[in-house]
C-alpha cells in the first residue's frame, strides 16, 4: 500500500481489490453489539475541513472512532483560513501535535497533493475531496456498492467489476466523484459511460477511460450500475443548460426511463439528492436505489483505508505506537474530553 | 574618462572582434588585434581589457514587459532590486508595467518610476502607462499627460488585465496614434477565463483545475488586429501563448495590418504537463501550454511572425508561492535566465542566430517602444549598451543566487546552457565577471 491516498488514479487493480476485502471485514464490525477495534488507539487522526461537507466529516469520523483512534475535528470555515498559507500553518501546527493521519476536504484541486508533497507534514493524507479533483474514498465505496450487488458479498471478494457497464450522469464538469470514479472504475475493468449535456463535459475528456455519450435513453439498457450526480440549480444560471425542466427531460432519472434499464441494474447517488432535479422521488426510494448504502458502506472502505494506511502491514489488533514516539503534548481527543 | 577594451569577442555571434569602448560611447571595431598598435590610430591604452574569447558581444539586452511591483509591492522587487536583475540578465533597458499601487495612470506615478529608474543606475527603466484608469476598463487614462512627463510614455498596457470593452480599446487605439504610441494588449477574454487556474485541455481535465481556453486568448487577438486595421493603428500582443495566436498574427502581418507580438522564454520552453506538480512555481498567466503550442511558437519567433521576447518578469514573494496551486499567485521572475532559456530553445536548436536574438531581443524591442539609445549596431560612435555572453558555459539555475528580491522561478535546479558575464550600460560596467558593480 502507498502511504497517501491523494488520487483514485494512483491505486492498482491489487490495492483496490484488497481495500474493498478489507472493507468487508470492517463492515463485519457493524454487525457486532461493539462496533469497535482497537487497530488504531493511540493513534490521532484530524479530520481537515476547509469546505463543508457533514456527511463526508461524519462518516470518517465514525470509521476513525470504530477503529479507536484519537479524533480531532478541524473545521476551516470562512473567508479568514481560505487562504493558502492557512493551510501550511495549520499543516505545520498538525506536525508539532504529531499527527498520525490527516483526513482532509480543501475547495482547492490539489490541496492534499500539496499537503502530502510540500514536507511541511510527515502524516498520512486522505484526500476527502478537493475541488473538482478527487474524492477517492467516494469512488472506493462507490465500487464497493457495485460489487456487493452485481457480483456478490461473498463471491465478490477477491474480484474486480470486470465487464461491468457503469453509466455516470450529469454535471461531469465540477465533479470530483466522476472524476475518480472513471480512474478507479476502469481500474477495477468496469466499462464506464459519461452521460452529460456537452457543456458540463470537460475539454479533454477524450483522453479519459471511458466513452461520453448525450443520450441518456441509448445508453440506459445497456447499463449495469446508473450513478446520478448532484447539479446545481446555479449552472444554470451559468448557462450549463437552458431551465432546469429541460435539464430534467433530457438527463433526470424518473420511473419511466428506471423501466429501461435491465433487471439487474442498480441506481446510484453520491448524495445529497435534488429530488425532482436529477432524480424523481420514485427513482430514490424505490429499492434498486443505493443511496442508504452507499452512505453505510463509506463507514466501512473508510476504516479499511484508514488501517490500511496506518497499520495494515501489521496485525488489526493492539496496534499501538511505543509510548517514547507520544507526541510531548498529546492532544484531547474526544473520548478524552 | 574611462577605456574599455574587449578582446575576442564574437560580435553578434560572427568573427572574433575587439571592441574598444571610450567613455559612454564604442570608440571603434575591429579585426582581433587590430586596435591596439597595428596602424589604426586607435589606442587601447590605459583601458581595462577584457578577454572575451568565445563569448558574443551583443547590444544589451531589451525587455518590453518587466513587472519591477514599485510603488506599492516592495516586498516582492523594487526599481532598484529589479534593475540589478535586468543587469544580470543582460538587459540594458526595461519597461516597467503598470500595475503597481497605486497604478500608473497618471504622469505623477510614470515620473517616480522613471525617477527611481534613473537613480538604480543598474538599468534604464521606461515605465508603461495604463490604459484605463485604474487598470478598470473603463475610462481612458490621461495618455496624453503620460506621453508628455518627464518619462516620455510611449507604451501603454493594462497588462495583468485585458482591455477587454472593444470601443475603449478602438479609441485608446486611435487616440496614441497622435504621439505615436502604442497599445500592448493582455489578451485575455475576461468572461472565457472565469475561475481559471491553467490551460484548458487534457491536464486540466485531469487535474479539475479551471480552465484558461486558447480562445479566450485568440478571440481577442483577432479583435484587435481587425480594430487596429479598421483605425490604421499599431498595436503590440503582449506574451502571445498559443499556436492559433500565431496563426492569426501571421494573417494579420501578411494583410499590412501593423501588429507586433512578443513571448516569453517559459512559454517556449514550459507546458502545461507540469502543472501536475501542483507546484505553485509553474502558475503563470497566460498558462504554460501545449508542446504543439510550444513549437509553433519557437517557430514563430525564429521566421518573424513573432517579433520579440519579452520576459513579462512577475516577482512574487515566497509566502505567495508557497501554498497550495488555487491560493498561490500568478508569475514567474525571467530577467536572469531569459537569454539562457533563448540559448537553450532557439539558438542551441538551430532555430536562431545570435544575430537573430539581438534582433529579437534588443534591436526590435527598442524600436517597437522607442527606447533611444537602445537596441542599436554594435559600431563605432554608438552608445555603449552591451552585453557579453558565455554560451559555453552549463550549469544549474540556482535562485539563491538572484539579484531579484523574488525566487519565484521555474528553472530551479534545472540545467541551462548560456551565461551573462559582462553588461555594460552607456560604457559604465555593471556587470563584471557575472557579479554586479
Ligand atoms: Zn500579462
Amino acid at each position: 500500500m502507498m502511504r497517501h491516498l491523494i488520487s483514485a488514479a494512483d491505486l492498482t487493480r491489487d490495492d483496490a481489490v484488497l481495500i474493498l476485502d478489507t472493507a468487508e471485514e470492517m463492515a463485519r464490525v457493524a454487525d457486532r453489539p461493539i462496533k469497535k477495534l482497537p487497530t488504531l488507539r493511540g493513534r490521532t487522526v484530524v479530520n481537515l475541513f476547509f469546505e463543508d461537507s457533514t456527511r463526508t466529516r461524519i462518516s470518517f469520523e465514525a470509521a476513525e472512532k470504530r477503529l479507536s483512534a484519537d479524533v480531532i475535528n478541524f473545521t476551516a470555515k470562512g473567508s479568514s483560513v481560505s487562504k493558502g498559507e492557512s493551510l501550511k500553518d495549520t499543516a505545520q501546527t498538525l506536525e508539532a501535535m504529531g499527527v498520525d493521519a490527516v483526513v482532509i476536504r480543501h475547495g482547492a484541486s490539489g490541496a492534499p497533493y500539496t499537503l502530502a508533497n510540500s514536507g511541511w507534514i510527515d502524516a498520512a493524507v486522505i484526500n476527502a475531496g478537493d475541488g473538482t479533483h478527487q474524492h477517492p474514498t467516494q469512488a472506493l465505496l462507490d465500487a464497493f456498492t457495485m460489487r456487493r450487488r452485481l457480483v456478490g458479498r461473498d463471491a465478490g471478494l477477491g474480484q474486480d467489476l470486470a465487464g461491468k457497464r457503469v453509466t455516470i450522469v450529469g454535471d461531469i464538469l465540477h465533479s470530483r466523484v466522476a472524476r475518480s470514479n472513471v480512474d478507479l472504475l476502469h481500474t477495477l475493468g468496469a466499462d464506464v459511460t459519461l452521460v452529460a449535456p456537452p457543456t458540463l463535459v470537460p475539454v479533454g475528456v477524450e483522453h479519459w477511460p471511458c466513452e461520453v455519450s448525450y443520450d441518456l435513453d441509448r445508453v440506459l439498457p445497456k447499463s449495469d450500475a446508473v450513478m446520478m450526480l448532484r447539479v446545481q440549480r446555479e449552472r444554470m444560471n451559468a448557462a450549463f443548460f437552458p431551465t432546469e425542466r429541460e435539464y430534467s427531460r433530457r438527463y433526470g432519472l424518473d420511473g419511466e426511463r428506471m423501466a429501461r434499464m435491465p433487471e439487474h441494474a442498480i441506481v446510484m447517488h453520491p448524495g445529497p439528492m435534488v429530488r425532482g432535479m436529477e432524480i424523481t422521488a420514485e427513482v430514490a426510494d424505490s429499492d434498486r436505489c443505493t443511496v442508504v448504502e452507499q452512505v453505510a458502506n463509506g463507514v466501512s472502505i473508510r476504516m479499511a483505508v484508514l488501517y490500511l494506511l496506518l497499520g495494515g502491514n501489521e496485525p488489526a489488533v493492539t496496534h499501538t505506537r511505543p509510548a517514547t514516539e507520544r507526541p510531548a503534548h498529546t492532544v484531547l481527543s474526544d473520548e478524552e474530553k | 574618462m574611462s577605456k574599455i577594451l574587449i578582446r575576442g569577442a564574437q560580435v553578434l555571434g560572427g568573427e572574433p572582434q575587439d571592441v574598444l569602448i571610450d567613455g559612454d560611447t564604442i570608440a571603434a571595431t575591429a579585426r582581433q588585434g587590430e586596435i591596439d598598435g597595428s596602424g589604426t590610430g586607435l589606442s587601447a591604452e590605459g583601458a581595462t581589457v577584457v578577454e572575451a574569447d568565445g563569448k558574443v558581444l551583443l547590444p544589451g539586452l531589451v525587455d518590453l514587459h518587466t513587472h519591477l511591483r514599485e510603488p506599492g509591492r516592495e516586498d516582492s522587487e523594487t526599481v532598484l532590486t529589479g534593475t540589478r536583475a535586468a543587469a544580470s540578465g543582460g538587459y540594458t533597458s526595461v519597461f516597467a508595467m503598470a500595475n503597481t499601487f497605486p497604478v500608473a495612470d497618471t504622469a505623477g506615478v510614470v515620473e517616480q518610476v522613471y525617477r527611481l529608474g534613473k537613480e538604480s543606475g543598474y538599468c534604464d527603466v521606461q515605465p508603461i502607462g495604463a490604459v484605463t484608469v485604474g487598470l478598470e476598463g473603463k475610462k481612458l487614462a490621461e495618455l496624453g499627460a503620460m506621453h508628455e512627463s518627464a518619462a516620455g510614455v510611449t507604451v501603454f498596457s493594462d497588462d495583468g488585465k485585458c482591455v477587454d470593452d472593444a470601443v475603449i480599446m478602438r479609441r485608446a487605439l486611435e487616440y496614441v496614434k497622435a504621439f505615436g504610441g502604442v497599445v500592448a494588449q493582455h489578451a485575455q477574454e475576461p468572461r472565457l477565463t472565469e475561475g481559471a487556474q491553467m490551460n484548458e485541455g487534457v491536464v486540466s481535465a485531469e487535474l479539475g483545475l479551471g480552465g484558461w481556453p486558447a480562445v479566450a486568448e485568440e478571440s481577442i487577438i483577432a479583435r484587435d488586429v481587425l480594430l487596429a486595421e479598421h483605425v490604421g493603428s499599431r498595436v503590440h500582443i503582449c506574451h502571445l501563448s498559443t499556436a492559433g495566436s500565431v496563426e492569426i498574427v501571421r494573417w494579420a502581418k501578411s494583410r499590412g495590418i501593423d501588429v507586433t507580438a512578443e513571448v516569453t522564454p517559459h512559454h517556449l520552453l514550459l507546458t502545461d504537463e507540469l502543472v501536475r506538480s501542483y507546484n505553485p512555481v509553474y502558475k503563470v498567466n497566460p498558462p504554460l501550454r501545449t508542446e504543439r503550442d510550444v513549437m509553433a511558437l519557437r517557430e514563430a519567433l525564429a521566421d518573424g511572425t513573432i517579433d520579440i521576447v519579452a520576459t513579462d518578469h512577475a516577482p512574487h514573494p515566497h509566502e505567495d508561492k508557497d501554498c497550495e496551486w488555487g491560493a498561490a499567485a500568478m508569475g514567474m521572475v525571467g530577467l536572469e535566465t531569459a537569454l539562457s532559456v533563448v540559448q537553450h530553445t532557439m539558438v542551441d536548436t538551430g532555430l536562431l542566430t545570435w544575430a537573430g536574438v539581438a534582433d529579437r531581443m534588443s534591436h526590435t524591442p527598442a524600436r517597437i517602444g522607442q527606447a533611444d539609445g537602445h537596441g542599436r549596431p554594435v559600431s563605432a560612435g554608438e552608445p555603449a549598451n552591451l552585453t557579453l555572453v558565455d554560451p559555453a558555459y552549463r550549469g544549474p539555475v540556482d535562485p539563491a543566487g538572484f539579484a531579484s528580491r523574488s525566487r519565484n522561478t521555474p528553472y530551479e535546479g534545472r540545467e541551462l546552457p548560456g551565461r551573462v558575464t559582462h553588461t555594460w550600460l552607456r560604457g559604465r560596467a555593471t556587470l563584471v565577471d557575472g557579479k554586479l558593480q
